[in-house]
C-alpha cells in the first residue's frame, strides 16, 4: 500500500501539468487584493442602486421573478399600486434598444401557423367553441379546405410537423396505420410520433400495438415515454411485460415507492417489491431497503420515545436534528454510533446489529464510527475502535481507512493535539507525516520524524516555530547537542 | 491586451434582434386576450423571460398579477387567465383543475394558454381528456433562442438531455430545426454544414426539409454566419464530467450560473443580502478572467484592486476644478469596477473554502489518471473512499461515470462494489439512477466479451471495435460504448510535454484541464473546420460511431455555394459544456442544439471561446480576452487559423505554421455557440437522478 502511495506521489510531483492549487501565494494575494479593495471603501459610499443600473440588469425590483414573489407572498394588490418601482424596473433593460424591431412579426414567422388552435387529434372540425376562438377568425379560409383533402401518409406527417391539423381519422387500415407511423419516425419529430401513437393507441388493439411496436424501437421509446408522463402505469406494464422486458417492470413498480409518503405504506409498498423480477444483485438491494425502514421505524419509535421521556442524557445534550426514516444506511450507522455505541448486537439499533445485517465493509465501518465518536469528543472509543489485539494479546493500532484521514477526522472535530499527534506519528509516508504535523502543530512529531531524518537544518529551523522556553524547545536543544547522531547535513 | 492576431476577425452578428423578437411576439399574443388579464408563468420560463421582458412591459398589455404556476389563483382573480408555459403534460393538468373548479362554482372566464416554443399533440390530448379543450385557447409563442452572451445562444431547454438521450424521445427535434431555420433566415444563409451525431443528424435533415419548404428569403443577403457545426453531447461526454478549473466553470459548479446570471449569497457579498449578478462580456472584471485557469485569477484580481487603488489616490493633490472632473467622470466608473472587484475576490474565496473542503486537489490527481489511463486501480479506490465519506452524491456519480467511460465499462466486480457502496451511503432509492445511467451509455458494465476490448485499449495497442459496425438501430446507439481511450490517442487529446504546462500562455485548447486534457468535441470541430470536412478521420468517426455529415449551402439547392463562406463558425452542440477552453473563433460557427445542446457545461463554452478568438474578433477580443479565455482560445486559433483575412473562405493552415503566423495572419474563426441548454457535471447527473412524480 504504502509503495503504491509513493509511486503515485512520485508520479504526481514529476508530472508535467500542475494540478489545481492553492498554494500560499495564492492566499497572499487574495488578502491583499481584499485588503486593497477594502481600505477603498471609506471614499466609496453605499449607494448601491447608482450602480445597478449601471452595469447589472440583476434587477431585484421590477424584475418577473420578484413580482411573482410577491404575487405568492400573498399580496393582492394589483400592479398598479407599486408603479414607481415597476419604472425603476424598466431602466434596468436599457441594454435593450426600445425601438420596435425592423423586422415584422409577420413576415419572420411566415409559414408557421401561429393560427392553429385547432389540432384536435381526432376531430378538428366538430368543435365549435367560436366565440373564444379569436385567433381562429385570423385564418382565411382556405386553410378549412385541407380537413377535406386527402393527404397522403408523408404529407399528413409533413404538415403535423408544421403545426398544422390533420384528421388521422382517415388512416383505418393496419396499414395505414404503419404507413403513417413510419412516416412519423422517419419525419424524426417525436411530437408529430407521439400524437400517430395516441390515435393508435385509440383505435388498434393492446396486443397488436405492442406487436407492431416490438419491431419498431424509436416509437416504442415515444410510446414508453408518453405512457409514464400521462401516468398510465397499468399500460405501460403491460407493455413492458409483453416485450418481457421483465426487469423494467420491477424497476417501474420500485419507482412508485418515492410517492409514497406515510412510512407505513412505504414500507409496505417495499415489502411488496421484494418479490418483483429484479436481477439477484437488485434483488438484495430491494430486500435491504425494506430491511433498513423498518429498523428506523423501530428506532425512530424509540428514540421519538426517549427524547421526549428527557431521561436521556444523550438526547438532551444533542438533540436529533431530523427524523432518522428513509436516511441511506450509512446515514443510519452514523447515526447508531452517535447514540446507541454501547447497545448489545441483539438491538436493532446497536451499530454491531446494523453492520452485521448489512454486510457493512470494515473500513466503511471504521470511518463512520470514527467520525460520529470524534463528534462526541469520546477519544477513548476512538482509540480502541483502531487498536487490534493479535492471538499473542499484543495490541496494535490499525487504521483500514489509513491514517491521514483518521487525523483529518479527529482534526475536523477539534481533536487536542495530544489525541492528534499520537495519530499522525503513525502516518506512514513521511513527507505526508511532516505537512500534516507541522498543519496541526503536532511538534514531538515533527522534531522526532527530523530526528529520525537526521536533518539537522530542517530540525535547527524549526526551533522558531515552538515557543521560548518550552519543553520542546528543550527537546532540540538536546537532540541538536546529542553527538550519537550522525546528521546527513 | 488586444492581441494583433485578432485584428481580422469577424464581428459578431447582433443577436438583440432575437430578443426584440421574442418581446414583439409576447406582446402581440398578449393582445390577443385583450382587457384585464392575470398572467401564470411555468418556474423554468420565468429566467428566461426575465430576459425578454419585465414586469411594466407586461402591466402594459394588461397584465394585472402573476403567478407561477403550480400556485392556485388567489379570491381576487381577474377574469381572464392567461398560461405561459413549456408543453408538458403536468401543467396541462393543472390549467384543466382550475379550469374545472371555476367550472364546478359557476365562476366564467377566458383562458388562454401560451405555449413556449411549440405545443405538443399530447398536451391537446389531455385537454381534451380533462374536459378543457374548447374552453381555453391556445397559441404558440416560438421563443426558441435567447442569447446569452455576444456568442452563446440558448433554447434553456435542458430537459432535452434527459428526454432525447435517456428517453430516446425525440420531441425537441423539432424546436432545433426551427430554431436553426429562424437563425439562417437572419444571419444565414450558411455556407456549410458539418455534423456528428444521432440527433445532430435528425435536426439537420429536418431543417433542411423546412428551409426547402420556405421561400428563399434573404436572397442576396450577406451572410454573418459561415459554418454550422451541430454535435451531439454523447459524441463527448467526458468534457462535461471533468473537474472545471477555470473561474466561469468553477463559478458555475459553485453557484450554478442560470440564464447567464448567478446568484452571490452572503458569504461573497459580505453583506446579509444576496446579489443577482449577470455574467456576460459588459462585465468588464468578469470578463478578463472568466477563462483564466483559476490560479492566475487572484494574481489579476490583486494587480487590478492596485490599479483601482493608484487611481482612486490620484485625487489626492487635485484641486477643486480637477476633483469636479473627476467625480464628474470617472468616480462612477471606478466605482463600480470596485464593486465588481469585491464580489469577484469574495466568490474566488468562497470558491476555494469549499473546494478546499472536498478535496479538490485528490480529485483533480484522480481524474488526470483516469483521462491517462494510469494507476486505474488507485483511481477507483479513490472514488470508494468518496463514496463511502458520503463527500456528495452528484461527485460521486460524476467519478465513476469518469471512470465507465473511460474505461468502456466498470469490471463487473467493481461494479458491483461501487454501486452497492454507493447505495448504503446515499440511499438505495439510487438503484433507479444506476438503471438510468446504464441506458444513458454512463456508467456501465463491461460484458465479459469486451474486457479483452478493455484491456487492449488500455494497452493503446491496436484497437479495434467490434461492436461499432454493428449497431444499427436507435435504440442501441442510445447506450453505446465511448471508445475514448482510442480516441483520445488518435486525436492526441492528453498533451504529452516535458515540464510543467504554462498556463499563463498555453499552447493549446489543454489549458482548460490545468493541461491534462484536450476537449474532445472542440478538437473534433478544429479537425473539420482545418480539413473542411471528414476526410482523414475516418477512424476517429468509427469510434464515435458515425452519423457524420457534411454539406456545403444549407439553404436547399438553390442558395449553394453563392458566397464565400464567412469565418464564422455555429457550434451546435445538442448540449453545451461550458468548460473552459475552447471557444471556435471561427467566422461564425454555429454549432446546432442538437449535439451539445444536451449537456452544455460551461467547459465547452469555453473551448468555443477559444476558438472564438482565435477566429475572430480583433476589438472585442482583446479586451476581455481572460488569461484563461485567451489561452483557449488562441489554443485554437493557432489550430483553425485561416492564412488571411476574416472575411475569406477560412484556409487551414498546419499548426506548425501557426506560432509564426499568428500575429501576422490573425484571421481565424470565431465561433457562436448555439445550445439546447449549458449543463455542466452536476446538471447531467441530477438528470439522471428520480424524483417524485
Amino acid at each position: 500500500m504504502s509503495r503504491v502511495r509513493a509511486d503515485e506521489e512520485e508520479y504526481w510531483h514529476s508530472s508535467k501539468f500542475r494540478a489545481f492549487t492553492f498554494d500560499d501565494e495564492d492566499d497572499e494575494l487574495s488578502q491583499e487584493s481584499k485588503r486593497a479593495v477594502n481600505s477603498l471603501r471609506d471614499i466609496v459610499d453605499d449607494d448601491d442602486d447608482d450602480l445597478e443600473r449601471v452595469s447589472w440588469s440583476g434587477e431585484p425590483v421590477g424584475s418577473i421573478s420578484w413580482s411573482i414573489k410577491e404575487t405568492a407572498s400573498g399580496s393582492t394588490g394589483s400592479l398598479d399600486g407599486r408603479d414607481s418601482s415597476l419604472q425603476k424596473g424598466s431602466s434596468s433593460y436599457a441594454a435593450l434598444p426600445k425601438q420596435a424591431s425592423s423586422y415584422s412579426l409577420s413576415s419572420l414567422f411566415k409559414g408557421r401557423s401561429k393560427l392553429s388552435s385547432f389540432q384536435s387529434l381526432s376531430d378538428a372540425l366538430t368543435d365549435t367553441g367560436v366565440k373564444n376562438y379569436a385567433p381562429e377568425l385570423r385564418r382565411p379560409k382556405a386553410e378549412y379546405k385541407d380537413y377535406s383533402s386527402d393527404w397522403s401518409p408523408k404529407d399528413t406527417v409533413r404538415r403535423m410537423q408544421r403545426g398544422k391539423v390533420c384528421s388521422l381519422e382517415r388512416f383505418r387500415s393496419l396499414q395505414d396505420k404503419l404507413v403513417l407511423l413510419d412516416e412519423a419516425v422517419a419525419g424524426h419529430d417525436g411530437n408529430v410520433i407521439t400524437a400517430v401513437l395516441i390515435f393508435l393507441k385509440r383505435t388498434l388493439r393492446r396486443e397488436i400495438l405492442f406487436r407492431e411496436l416490438e419491431v419498431r424501437q424509436v416509437a416504442l421509446c415515444h410510446l414508453i415515454y408518453f405512457l409514464r408522463e400521462t401516468g398510465e402505469q397499468k399500460f405501460l406494464l403491460d407493455l413492458l411485460r409483453f416485450l418481457d422486458r421483465t426487469e423494467e417492470v420491477a424497476l417501474s413498480q420500485y419507482r412508485e415507492h418515492l410517492n409514497i409518503q406515510d412510512v407505513e405504506k412505504r414500507r409496505e409498498f417495499l415489502k411488496g417489491c421484494i418479490g418483483l423480477p429484479f436481477s439477484a444483485e437488485d434483488t438484495s438491494h430491494i430486500q435491504d431497503h425494506y430491511t433498513l425502514l423498518e429498523r428506523q421505524i423501530i428506532i425512530e419509535a424509540n428514540d421519538r420515545h426517549l427524547e421526549m421521556a428527557g431521561q436521556s442524557e444523550l438526547f438532551r445534550k444533542y438533540p436529533r436534528k431530523a427524523s432518522i426514516l428513509n436516511m441511506p444506511l450509512v446515514t443510519t450507522l452514523f447515526y447508531s454510533c452517535f447514540y446507541h455505541y454501547t447497545e448489545a448486537e441483539g438491538m436493532f439499533s446497536s451499530p454491531t446489529n446494523l453492520k452485521k445485517t448489512f454486510k457493512i465493509p470494515d473500513k466503511q465501518y471504521v470511518l463512520t464510527a470514527l467520525a460520529a465518536r470524534a463528534k462526541l469528543r469520546a477519544w477513548g472509543d476512538v482509540d480502541a475502535l483502531l487498536t487490534t489485539k493479535n492471538w499473542l494479546g499484543y495490541t496494535k493500532k490499525k487504521a483500514p481507512i489509513g491514517f491521514h484521514r483518521v487525523v483529518e477526522i479527529l482534526q475536523r472535530n477539534n481533536a487536542p493535539v495530544q489525541v492528534l499527534q499520537e495519530y499522525v506519528r503513525l502516518v506512514e509516508d513521511v513527507e505526508t507525516r511532516l505537512n500534516l504535523a507541522t498543519k496541526y502543530k503536532c511538534h514531538d512529531v515533527v522534531i522526532e520524524t527530523y530526528r529520525d531524518l537526521k536533518d539537522r537544518i530542517q530540525l535547527t529551523a524549526y526551533k522558531c516555530k515552538v515557543e521560548r522556553g518550552s519543553a520542546e524547545e528543550e527537546k532540540i536543544h538536546s537532540i541538536l547537542s546529542n553527538t550519537q547522531i550522525r546528521w546527513k547535513n | 491586451m488586444a492581441l494583433a492576431g485578432q485584428r481580422d476577425a469577424p464581428e459578431p452578428p447582433d443577436f438583440g434582434i432575437l430578443k426584440r423578437l421574442a418581446q414583439d411576439q409576447l406582446v402581440y399574443l398578449l393582445e390577443q386576450l385583450p382587457g384585464r388579464k392575470d398572467l401564470f408563468i411555468e418556474a423554468d420560463l420565468m429566467s428566461p423571460l426575465d430576459r425578454i421582458a419585465n414586469v411594466s412591459i407586461l402591466k402594459q398589455h394588461d397584465v394585472d398579477k402573476l403567478y407561477k404556476v403550480e400556485t392556485r389563483p388567489g379570491p381576487g382573480a381577474s377574469d381572464q387567465f392567461c398560461f405561459l408555459v413549456r408543453p408538458r403534460v403536468r401543467t396541462m393538468r393543472f390549467i384543466a383543475d382550475i379550469v374545472n373548479a371555476d367550472k364546478m362554482s359557476g365562476r366564467s372566464r377566458k383562458y388562454k394558454i401560451i405555449f413556449s416554443p411549440q405545443k405538443f399533440y399530447a398536451c391537446e390530448m389531455v385537454l381534451e381528456e380533462e374536459g378543457v379543450f374548447g374552453d381555453v385557447t391556445c397559441d404558440e409563442w416560438s421563443f426558441y433562442l435567447l442569447p446569452l452572451d455576444e456568442d452563446i445562444i440558448s433554447m434553456e431547454l435542458p430537459e432535452f438531455f434527459r428526454d432525447y438521450f435517456l428517453e430516446g424521445d425525440h420531441r425537441w427535434i423539432n424546436p432545433i430545426a426551427r430554431a436553426l431555420q429562424l437563425l439562417s433566415s437572419l444571419y444565414g444563409p450558411f455556407g456549410r454544414t458539418y455534423g456528428i451525431g444521432r440527433c445532430a443528424k435528425m435536426s439537420y435533415e429536418l431543417w433542411r426539409d423546412l428551409e426547402e419548404e420556405s421561400e428563399s428569403e434573404g436572397q442576396g443577403r450577406k451572410p454573418e454566419i459561415g459554418h454550422v457545426f451541430l454535435m451531439d453531447r454523447d459524441t463527448d461526454y467526458v468534457t462535461a464530467l471533468c473537474s472545471q478549473v477555470v473561474y466561469e466553470g468553477l463559478v458555475d459548479d459553485t453557484f450554478r450560473i442560470k440564464c447567464g446570471s448567478v446568484d452571490f449569497g452572503p458569504d461573497v457579498t459580505s453583506s446579509d443580502k444576496s446579489i443577482k449578478v449577470l455574467l456576460n462580456s459588459q462585465d468588464k472584471v468578469f470578463s478578463q478572467i472568466r477563462n483564466e485557469h483559476f490560479s492566475r485569477v487572484f494574481g489579476f484580481l490583486s494587480q487590478k484592486s492596485r490599479n483601482l487603488q493608484a487611481q482612486y489616490d490620484r485625487r489626492r493633490g487635485m484641486d477643486i476644478k480637477q476633483m469636479k472632473d473627476f467625480v464628474s467622470q470617472e468616480l462612477k466608473g471606478l466605482k463600480q469596477e470596485h464593486r465588481l472587484l469585491s464580489l469577484h475576490i469574495g466568490a474566488c474565496e468562497s470558491i476555494m473554502k469549499k473546494k478546499t473542503k472536498q478535496d479538490f486537489q485528490e480529485t483533480i490527481k484522480a481524474e488526470h489518471s483516469l483521462l491517462e489511463g494510469f494507476d486505474v486501480r488507485e483511481s477507483t479506490s479513490f472514488i470508494e473512499e468518496h463514496i463511502d465519506r458520503q463527500v456528495s452524491p452528484v461527485e460521486s456519480l460524476r467519478l465513476m461515470c469518469l471512470l465507465s467511460i473511460t474505461e468502456n465499462g466498470l469490471i463487473p466486480k467493481d461494479y458491483r462494489s461501487l454501486k452497492t457502496q454507493y447505495l448504503q451511503s446515499y440511499g438505495p432509492e439510487h438503484l433507479l439512477t444506476f438503471h438510468n445511467l446504464k441506458r444513458m451509455g454512463l456508467l456501465t458494465e463491461q460484458s465479459a466479451g469486451e474486457t479483452l476490448t478493455a484491456v487492449e485499449s488500455k494497452v493503446s495497442k491496436l484497437v479495434t471495435d467490434r461492436a461499432a459496425g454493428k449497431i444499427t438501430d436507435a435504440f442501441n446507439s442510445l447506450a453505446r460504448k465511448s471508445n475514448f481511450r482510442a480516441i483520445s490517442k488518435k486525436l492526441g487529446l492528453i498533451p504529452r510535454l516535458d515540464g510543467e504546462y504554462d498556463l499563463k500562455t498555453p499552447r493549446d485548447m489543454a489549458y482548460v484541464f490545468g493541461g491534462a486534457y484536450v476537449p474532445l468535441s472542440c478538437k473534433i470541430i478544429e479537425q473539420v473546420l482545418e480539413r473542411r470536412g471528414w476526410q482523414g478521420l475516418e477512424e476517429v468517426v468509427r469510434l464515435l460511431n458515425g452519423n457524420e455529415f457534411c454539406v456545403s449551402g444549407t439553404g436547399g439547392p438553390g442558395r449553394r455555394g453563392r458566397q464565400p463562406a464567412r469565418p464564422t463558425a455555429l457550434c451546435v452542440p445538442l448540449q453545451t459544456a461550458l468548460r473552459g477552453t475552447a471557444r471556435p473563433a471561427s467566422p461564425s460557427v454555429l454549432s446546432s442544439p442538437s449535439s451539445w445542446a444536451a449537456a452544455p457545461s460551461r467547459r465547452s463554452r469555453r473551448c468555443a471561446s477559444w476558438g472564438r478568438r482565435e477566429v475572430g474578433r480583433p476589438g472585442e477580443g482583446g479586451e476581455r480576452a481572460g488569461a484563461t479565455q485567451l489561452e483557449a482560445r488562441r489554443a485554437l486559433r493557432s489550430a483553425l487559423c485561416p492564412a488571411s483575412g476574416a472575411h475569406g473562405p477560412a484556409v487551414p493552415v498546419p499548426p506548425a505554421a501557426l506560432p509564426g503566423h499568428r500575429r501576422a495572419h490573425p484571421a481565424g474563426y470565431k465561433f457562436i455557440f448555439l445550445t439546447t441548454a449549458i449543463t455542466n457535471s452536476a446538471r447531467m447527473m441530477e438528470a439522471a437522478i428520480e424524483a417524485k412524480a
